[in-house]
């Protein structure tokens, strides 16, 4: 225990980044899924498209192999464009002026960071479950509420910021909170492309004290608390709204 | 994209597909022995019969499986009296504990779909088996089981999906399964490109062979 409490601000610290990573997934998550839920309902065949091969791909695939692809992969897509635009840009040159010397107009190596990478990643999976969330919300609203909203003379915008959205949204909360919680707890592998949340920060300490069950224990307790706060704040919005439609 | 790098690999992969399907196959086989009994007494009015297993249901669905298996597979290293038994022959083998871990993590998941199913049975068909003078065991048989199942089957299929992307972590801890067999062709060629996109190729597969054999069980459950 006395091992635990010398490790407790660095921990918190881990559990903090944890819970930014979370939200900020979440908030790309939600964005991506509104676009993608409009796309699936729009009437254009190529939007369409897109927004089935987004959702149908991501949620074939393991959260921690799409991570891994867009970590590792995309790391090296990045730096190998750059590197060939790079090389067109200076033969470019050269044809011009034979006597340009090598310059590297774009950095010839891009670091991703674990941390935007996990939020690109997280955001970018879970933006396909939000969108068949959204979609099935979406057509839930009464298409006589969006008539009588149109009769009204209120524009597209209109008609989507005051009747379809708070109406979708009331649809699509219970689904919102599921794909939250599942979220929550897949951003526990973002510690495997080496970012410094708790739980690598646990490895660390349960290696330097030889106390892995201790350590790992407290961050499945931190997690808890969390998965707990969520569905207790879950409840008390779902039952918030579902008053206010009596 | 140098995809001779998969070709060449292709015996790993298959490997790895194998021990993929094998350890999410028997985690879910071990995981319906816990859930039916436990999603049962859940709705027990014993307190101690409840609370444990609601502890084991809030424990499992409220942690990351990753923090499950660490838990098992380091954190049992701790306890000098687990090291010193014959168990310890189990705990240092990475597969046994992905096993476990696995097992009771969708043991959990399952149990609250069985809770789901059982409370929300229709009483008045078990009234009007009683009626019919069926006894327990064929009201079991014919009704309940029937009924169940079928009303279970979504969201079971759902959880096996969930299963297998989950199993993904299994090559974490040194199991050469689909990610893991990626991460040693990764190692390999330093190809992660080539090497992580294949095994989506694989495991993309597995899921929608699933999700295609479970539409078939269900619409041939339906036409019943």
């Amino acid at each position: 225990m006395a091992e635990l409490q010398s490790y407790q601000g660095i921990l918190l610290d881990g559990a903090w980044l944890t819970l930014q990573v979370a939200l900020l997934s979440l908030v790309l998550a939600v964005f991506l899924g509104l676009l993608g839920a409009l796309a699936k309902l729009s009437h254009s065949t190529v939007l369409k498209g897109i927004a089935t091969i987004y959702t149908t791909v991501i949620r074939g695939i393991p959260d921690l192999i799409l991570m891994l692809l867009i970590f590792f992969g995309g790391q090296m897509l990045v730096n190998d464009l750059s590197y060939s635009l790079n090389e067109w840009l200076n033969e470019l040159f050269t044809t011009y002026n034979p006597e340009h010397e090598w310059y590297s107009f774009l950095p010839d190596y891009i670091d991703i960071s674990p941390y935007f990478a996990g939020i690109m990643t997280i955001g970018f999976i879970f933006g396909a479950y939000m969108a068949e969330t959204f979609r099935g919300a979406f057509m839930s609203v009464e298409k006589g509420q969006l008539e009588a909203a149109a009769a009204y003379g209120m524009s597209k915008f209109k008609i989507f910021t005051r009747v379809m959205f708070p109406q979708m949204m009331r649809h699509a909360l219970p689904g919102i909170g599921n794909n939250w919680l599942v979220l929550l707890k897949t951003t526990a592998l973002v510690s495997i492309i080496g970012l410094q949340d708790m739980v690598k920060i646990a490895g660390d300490a349960s290696g330097s004290t030889q106390q892995p069950f201790t350590f790992y224990f407290a961050v499945a307790l931190v997690f808890l608390f969390f998965t707990t706060v969520s569905t207790t704040l879950l409840k008390w919005a779902e039952q918030k709204y579902t008053i206010k439609t009596r | 994209m140098d995809l001779s790098i998969i070709v060449n690999q292709y015996s790993l992969y298959l490997n790895g597909l194998w021990t993929t399907i094998w350890l999410v196959a028997l985690s879910l086989l071990l995981g319906l022995f816990i859930a039916v009994p436990a999603g049962i007494l859940r709705s027990s009015n014993n307190w101690f019969v409840k609370g444990p297993i609601w502890f084991y249901m809030y424990f499992f669905r409220g942690t990351p499986l990753l923090i499950q298996l660490f838990i098992i597979y380091y954190g049992s290293a701790q306890f000098d009296a687990l090291r010193e038994s014959w168990l310890w022959e189990y705990f240092q083998e990475a597969w046994f504990c992905a096993l476990l871990a696995f097992t009771l993590n969708t043991g959990a998941y399952t149990a609250e779909i069985v809770r789901g199913v059982i409370g929300t049975m229709d009483k008045g068909e078990l009234e009007a088996a009683k009626a019919y003078g069926m006894s327990a065991w064929q009201t079991l048989r014919r009704i309940t089981l029937p009924n169940s199942l079928r009303r279970a089957l979504p969201a079971y299929s759902n959880e096996i999906i969930f299963m297998i992307h989950g199993s993904a972590i299994a090559g974490v801890v040194t199991i050469v399964d689909i990610t893991g067999a990626a991460r040693v062709v990764n190692a390999r060629y330093y190809a992660p490109f080539e090497a992580y996109f294949a095994a989506g190729l694989l495991y993309m597969c597995l899921t929608f062979s699933v999700i295609y054999l479970f539409k078939k069980l269900e619409a041939s459950y339906l036409q019943q």
